[in-house]
């Protein structure tokens, strides 16, 4: 949560927190986990996309707008409150795919393809992250080689989120050695997608295969060769969404677990009452702190295309992905042995923190990209 | 108005940096090639070269940025103080005076000083004409700072001042201290403490310097024998020292965490707005090792939690500006700069190597294994990380306090340490 919320943004973030609390609160999302195939009902996501979660990040040209001038910062909040209800719905894939139409896209294609993303009706996905690839902007290696003036599209993308459900999807692929990214519609002969398993309960992902896929020049995102600028603002965009649902998740966690040491008592006192455990707390709430600080920072940086944004959101991915799972296990550890069980709610959270953290770089991964940024250069293990 | 948001007519931020920017340049001396203030500061000399810099500063319109103008100070925003530090990286600054004379002791001469006390004595600290420093611990307690056994006895219009104080830093340079001393023996620990000033050098106050494990003498213990103090040099209340001590303290948890707006000029080390840039790179490259893949992950990681730590200080300042965290917040990025300075120590030892070790005089991996000898200390200095984990979790998170078997019982039936006896 940024601390410098504008009213309208404190409106957006509560209107959202209340829709969410109101339609898929945790037995909700339990129970979607088992008979919703995408996670979600789609009546549920376009409910969504009518409250803005589509739009943020899409200019008023393009029939989209932001709440406070800062579509991404207002984002974040619903990826925030997103992860304090472990909620469903794709929406790193289709803020990621929307923002690249409204940015890199052409006019034909805009009109093809973002009044469907903003209502909700359609789903989109990236395809950036390729099998045994940590998925960072460098690492593509699927080709598209040139046939006159079409592409054959040859490779795997995974994991893709939402693939399942995705009518189209943005794919990074490299031309003759650079990379150009593609606008690939689902039904498009050759490709196909395999489900995947995945630790969250209810965000999906699967496996894209592109078996000699033939697109025409108008699926061209941008230039051909010219897509590496694309591909680290989309990066960007996903890291800093990813590390507002971990913010959400940690600040959540944190607070019910320092209520349960209020209401538990052992030896006739409150768990609270244990200096042991006090600064235990005393730690995961510098902590959180710290993370909210640096999850805030990488965004203003990535809303303002700021020059430090590269470096920004691998701090903010490196810290957080590091502490988040440290300060739930921690929790789970202050609740005992009920911490540990299916019908307890805080493994639904590491779940979605592990998800968070593993994809688009792990903190090593992002710690390697900071390191780069400085001028060390490392062995990279592929 | 105030020092976080600007009042009508003051300077323009980016005007307020050229205009600095250029002056700097024409007034202050540069850094030597590889030189830092950090290294500036261990020099015996340090203390007369910071007054004569900050003269420069003073008579520039540069001093104080963040002061009050009725004090000598300049009545400007934490942002202008914040690009002026970014401007003055090149050049050599009186870093020394930050912490406590700007940070710590100004601000709670101002918080509490009558107004004949804060005319006599905040503009000259301003000038760098007097350097402060605070008495508070003794031999006897260390984290327990209300069990303090220095006594001073009124007698007439003076306090007759007895007793020990140590972890002074730098006392032997400075001019003033802000003293507590015990005034009331028969009140709770809490309630019977005054707060003096007290000019260092004179009869009957020995200053010795202490030696510390990596070599430094920075730190002191001070002798009182005897020493008279006129009744107008109390601050604050008498036997409300403990008001005032607080306050000091809640200034020395902002200044060593970073936070404080009266901070002017980096050190090149942490904790300093982020303006400071960190060895590390130059240690790796030093020791061979900058293309480990092990390295990096450290090198990077220093860089994280710094960066980090200055995202915190923002963040943990405004929301003790806009009451979304109490005062005591000021512990979270206190806690967080000494545990982040014992990993930076870590760190910088793994990448030293065997260079921590040996070394040939003047390299960088013998500089680290040194100051690995002093990991602890910013976890020690104004309270110890203990003490602040014991303040966030019952002041900001609203925890049970701890129990205390001196609760609201006089003093003089309290079990407590005994005075130190002196070295001879």
């Amino acid at each position: 949560m940024d601390l410098e919320l504008t009213d309208d943004q404190g409106l957006f973030r509560e209107t959202t927190a209340k829709y969410i609390e109101r339609t898929c609160p945790l037995s909700t999302v339990r129970e979607w986990a088992e008979k919703e195939p995408a996670g979600y009902p789609t009546a549920w996501w376009r409910q969504g996309a009518e409250l803005g979660w589509t739009s943020l990040l899409v200019s008023e040209d393009d029939g989209g707008g932001s709440v406070s001038g800062h579509g991404l910062l207002d984002l974040t909040l619903v990826a925030e409150v997103m992860g304090h209800w472990v909620s469903p719905g794709p929406l790193l894939p289709t803020n990621v795919v929307a923002a690249a139409l409204s940015e890199f896209a052409t006019e034909a294609q805009k009109e093809r393809y973002l009044p469907g993303l903003l209502s909700g009706e359609n789903i989109a996905t990236w395809c950036l992250a390729e099998p045994r690839h940590p998925g960072l902007p460098d690492a593509v290696t699927l080709t598209a080689a040139r046939r006159g003036d079409e592409f054959v599209l040859s490779g795997k993308k995974a994991p893709a989120e939402a693939a399942a459900e995705a009518g189209f999807f943005v794919v990074a692929a490299l031309v003759d050695g650079a990379v150009t990214q593609f606008v690939v519609e689902a039904d498009t002969p050759g490709v196909s997608v395999v489900a995947a398993e995945g630790i969250d309960l209810v965000r999906r992902f699967a496996t894209v295969s592109f078996d000699n896929v033939v697109v025409g020049p108008q699926a061209v995102l941008g230039d051909v060769g010219g897509a590496a600028p694309q591909i680290e603002r989309l990066f960007e965009l996903a890291v800093a969404l990813q590390c507002a649902s971990m913010v959400g998740v940690t600040d959540h966690v944190l607070a019910f677990t320092l209520a349960y040491s209020f209401d538990r008592y052992s030896f006739g006192r409150p768990l609270a009452s244990y200096q042991a455990l006090k600064h235990r707390f005393a730690d995961m709430k510098l902590w959180t702190e710290a993370c909210l600080g640096t999850s805030a920072a990488a965004a203003r940086a990535v809303d303002g295309r700021s020059e430090k944004a590269f470096e920004l959101v691998s701090v903010a991915k490196s810290y957080i992905g590091d502490k988040a799972p440290v300060i739930l296990q921690d929790c789970v550890q202050l609740h005992g042995g009920i911490g540990v069980t299916w019908d307890h709610d805080l493994h639904l959270y590491i779940r979605r923190v592990v998800q968070d953290r593993s994809l688009f770089g792990t903190p090593y991964d992002h710690r390697e990209r900071i390191a780069r940024g400085l001028g060390l250069e490392g062995d990279r293990g592929h | 108005m105030g020092i976080e948001t600007a009042e009508e007519g003051t300077e323009d931020l980016e005007a307020f940096r050229l205009r600095a920017r250029a002056w700097l340049a024409d007034n202050m001396p540069r850094l030597k090639e590889g030189q830092t203030n950090h290294h500036l500061m261990a020099l015996d000399e340090m203390g007369t070269r910071a007054r004569e810099l900050q003269r420069i500063l003073f008579d520039g319109g540069f001093a104080g940025l963040c002061f009050p103008k009725e004090y000598g100070g300049q009545g400007l925003t934490r942002a202008h103080q914040i690009a002026f530090t970014q401007e003055t990286a090149p050049y050599e600054m009186p870093v020394v005076l930050n912490i406590p004379t700007f940070s710590i002791l100004a601000p709670t001469l101002l918080d509490f000083g009558t107004e004949e006390q804060k005319q006599a004595h905040v503009p000259k600290m301003i000038s760098g004409e007097e350097m402060w420093v605070q008495f508070l611990s003794e031999p006897s307690g260390g984290s327990d700072l209300a069990s303090l056994i220095t006594r001073a006895t009124r007698d007439g219009d003076v306090f007759i001042l007895n007793g020990s104080k140590i972890w002074s830093s730098g006392a032997f340079r400075c001019d003033y201290a802000m003293c507590l001393a015990r005034t009331d023996w028969h009140a709770p620990k809490h309630r019977g403490l005054t707060m003096f000033m007290i000019k260092i050098h004179q009869p009957g106050i020995d200053v010795q310097q202490i030696k510390m494990s990596n070599g430094s003498n920075e730190f002191c213990q001070e002798f009182f024998d005897d020493v008279a103090i006129p009744i107008e040099d109390v601050i604050g209340e008498i036997n409300d020292g403990w008001t005032v001590a607080s306050r000091l303290l809640f200034h020395e948890r902002d200044a060593v965490g970073g936070g404080s707006p009266y901070l002017s000029g980096s050190s090149g080390g942490r904790g300093d707005h982020g303006a400071g840039r960190s060895d590390l790179i130059e240690l790796a490259r030093a020791s061979g090792r900058a293309s480990d893949p092990r390295v990096i992950q450290l090198v990077a990681e220093a860089r994280v939690n710094d960066l980090v730590g200055a995202q915190l200080i923002g963040r943990v300042t405004h929301a003790i500006n806009s009451g979304a965290l109490p005062g005591p917040g000021g512990s979270l990025h206190r806690l967080y700069a000494a545990t982040n300075s014992e990993r930076q120590a870590d760190i910088a030892l793994e990448i030293a190597g065997a260079g921590a070790a040996v070394w040939e005089d003047g390299d960088l991996a013998g500089l680290k294994g040194v100051e690995f000898l002093q990991r602890q200390s910013g976890s020690l200095g104004g309270g110890s990380n203990e003490m602040q984990r014991n303040i966030i979790s019952e002041r900001v998170l609203g925890m049970p306090r701890e129990f205390a078997a001196d609760k609201d019982r006089p003093f003089d039936e309290v079990l407590h340490n005994a005075s130190p006896s002196r070295p001879t």
